[in-house]
């Protein structure tokens, strides 16, 4: 029995212009199916993952911020975004939609550089895309 | 716990954030490897250099030879404190630390 290692899914780019937030997703997913402890770290773009009011209708494509309520639903960790990233895009924490975590509390967590850096030296795999 | 992590960058700065995220959020102490056009960022007299002196203060730097010698950049090209390693020292730094951060 394989031990249950901390993965954290590192997004650094947005939604639509690319597949990769949505592959990093379904793989996220995967992981934690799997029963590993998956957390995602929304940095740079990537804070536009989680950005309000997305509406895809006239794109064609799967409305993100909805996919990602799915991560509450499969026991993940945690959504960590850096703060930083938001601020330069002139986003703060309620621009973003919230994930329920199944225990009445919010899979997001807005945190700081340091806070960060932390989550990142803290797992034992890191994926990017 | 806190891992030591090996951080590697792909992207040239003068066309992504990529140099500067790592920058922001590698942990002082970290090795900090540039590959591929990142390696341009390693050298002297751009624009990027004081972001570099600054790093330098706080992480140890390489800069993938292979790399740079495609690419026309000599060693003596690159910002004092930047160190070169071949794919030999690619793969000791990998090993040496717990795991890999790309930043693409």
């Amino acid at each position: 029995m394989a031990s249950r290692r901390k993965i954290l899914f590192i997004n650094r780019r947005g939604p639509y212009g690319s597949v990769y937030a949505q592959e990093a997703l379904e793989v996220a997913l995967i992981g934690a199916a799997f029963e590993q402890e998956i957390s995602l770290a929304l940095i740079d773009d990537g804070v536009f993952l989680l950005r309000k009011g997305q509406d895809t209708r006239n794109l064609g494509m799967k409305q993100f911020s909805a996919a990602y309520r799915a991560l509450g639903d499969f026991d993940v960790h945690r959504v960590y975004v850096e703060r930083e990233s938001l601020a330069a895009r002139g986003m703060e924490e309620e621009d973003l939609v919230t994930i329920a975590d199944g225990e009445g509390g919010n899979l997001v967590e807005i945190i700081s550089s340091a806070g960060m850096s932390d989550v990142i030296h803290s797992h034992d795999i890191l994926l990017n895309q | 716990m806190k891992a030591a992590v090996l951080h590697t960058v792909n992207k040239s700065p003068f066309e992504k954030d990529s140099l500067n995220t790592c920058f922001r959020l590698a942990r002082p102490g970290s090795e900090i490897l540039l590959i591929e056009d990142a390696v341009y960022g390693a050298l002297a007299g751009t624009r990027m250099e004081n972001l570099m002196r600054d790093a330098l203060e706080k992480y140890t730097i390489f800069v993938l030879e292979a790399d740079i010698e495609a690419r026309g950049i000599a060693p003596a090209a690159l910002i004092p404190g930047v160190a070169t390693v071949d794919y030999a020292g690619f793969v000791d730094l990998a090993v040496g630390n717990d795991c890999v951060q790309s930043w693409l």
